[in-house]
């Protein structure tokens, strides 16, 4: 099974769903199709290479002395090594290769990319993370309502399955792109450029990004955003700043949502703010209500204020 | 389960290093895992032998080298290690920490035949 995008080992795309992009085009067979083909191209891709190199391997040599202490974080010693791929009888030919590569660097790449199209676009990208529930789409859809009035607003929707949420952006009149990712818990660099193809031209506005509902899994993967901005409501407690410190430390802005049942609630604000400061002392917070509107003038000039930061940074790169 | 998406690109780093030099067979993944990464070291180990299964790295050895979390204490003006986000300064008991190292999630090296 592919694990990011869900789909079999033998891949199947007529197995995903096709959301309708509202303009009578599937949103996301393309990207699905690019995602599992991304993916399965290294497991079932170049059989020939693949059999060359799967036999298993008899490691004694770990009982060398010097060898362990190899695997320790220190130095590689060479393990009595010929020279590369040279068999020498009598000793053996395995060797150390200094790799020194970032795991997610394929991710992090496009997401550079990503990120220099928004700059080009003067488009501001915010991807907004939370635990399921916790109200994302409520807000956006306040929030896309809203700002749609006075500049150009632009959704791309994670989810497992189903296109829901995108239905209910489209329906305030907002463009939105739903992704689903199958089995996969988290948005990649790869689905948002793919996605943000498929959106029309946003310049000077704003394209929100709702991730899949995960505290733990977006936290690592970087989509181009400008920032992520962690939503927790008051009805998950105080302490998931400190129970998903990760999230909230990637995090620029942790908006407090549902604050009109704070009254019926036990849950005090400030603590939670401490909890979060703890992992981040720089999170900015705001207190808000999807439901009533609280807040979301303090949204707005906070919003505002990232976009005059990014013009004066892309002014000064320009310069 | 993101360790699934991770083990995906270490195979694929693997892979790409098979075709940048000649060998025949990866005997094992040496990976540098910070402890402030987005990563468990165990759950990397669990999903890598399932992700290698048909690959290059198939069979092969995963060693990883766990990296201390480092932040700047802006209390205490000195250099102090944790062991996870949220935990405070060991000398002056302050929150107010800045992540220096510990972060990393890096294919450190291959042992190779």
């Amino acid at each position: 099974m592919c694990t990011v995008c869900g789909c079999g080992e033998q891949a199947s795309l007529t197995g995903h769903a096709e959301a309708d992009d509202g303009q009578g085009q599937g949103c996301c067979r393309a990207h699905v199709q690019d995602d599992c083909d991304r993916h399965h191209v290294h497991l079932h891709g170049d059989q020939s290479l693949q059999h060359s190199y799967r036999a298993r391997h008899s490691h004694n040599h770990h009982d060398r002395p010097g060898h362990q202490q190899a695997h320790g974080g220190q130095a590689f010693p060479s393990c009595g090594a010929g020279p590369a791929a040279l068999k020498v009888s009598g000793m053996s030919s395995e060797r150390v290769i200094q790799i020194g590569r970032d795991i997610l660097g394929k991710n992090n790449g496009i997401a550079v990319d990503n990120r220099a199209r928004f700059v080009a676009d003067d488009l501001l990208v915010f991807n907004l993370v939370s635990s399921p529930g916790a109200g994302k789409t409520s807000l956006l859809v306040r929030a896309a309502s809203e700002l749609r009035r006075s500049r150009p607003i632009g959704v791309i929707e994670g989810d497992q399955q189903t296109s829901n949420d995108a239905e209910r952006i489209r329906a305030v009149g907002v463009p939105a792109i739903q992704i689903n990712t199958g089995k996969g818990c988290h948005l990649d660099a790869a689905m948002i450029g793919e996605a943000y193809r498929r959106l029309p031209l946003l310049t000077r506005g704003i394209l929100f990004i709702e991730n899949v509902g995960n505290l733990v899994c977006p936290a690592a993967f970087d989509l181009g955003e400008a920032c992520k901005i962690v939503v927790l409501s008051t009805t998950e407690g105080e302490d998931k700043p400190l129970k998903y410190p990760d999230m909230f430390a990637a995090s620029s802005l942790m908006l407090i949502n549902k604050i009109d049942l704070v009254s019926v609630l036990e849950f005090e604000l400030g603590r939670t703010i401490e909890y979060a400061r703890r992992v981040n002392p720089t999170i900015e917070v705001l207190a808000v209500s999807a439901r009533t509107g609280e807040g979301f003038g303090a949204l707005y000039a906070w919003i505002d204020k990232q976009a005059a930061h990014l013009r004066r940074a892309a002014e000064d790169t320009r310069r | 389960m993101h360790e699934m998406a991770l083990c995906l690109g270490i195979i694929e780093i693997v892979e790409q290093e098979l075709r940048r030099r000649s060998f025949s067979q990866v005997r094992s993944v040496c990976l540098e895992i910070g402890a402030l990464s987005h990563v468990a070291p165990e759950a990397i180990m669990f999903c890598f032998a399932a992700v290698a299964t048909r690959t290059v790295a198939d069979g092969a050895v995963l060693k990883i080298v766990e990296l201390p979390g480092l932040a700047w204490c802006m209390t205490c003006s000195k250099s102090v290690e944790i062991a996870r986000r949220g935990e405070c300064c060991p000398c002056c008991g302050s929150y107010q920490l800045q992540v220096t190292a510990g972060e990393q999630m890096r294919v450190k090296e291959l042992e190779i035949d």
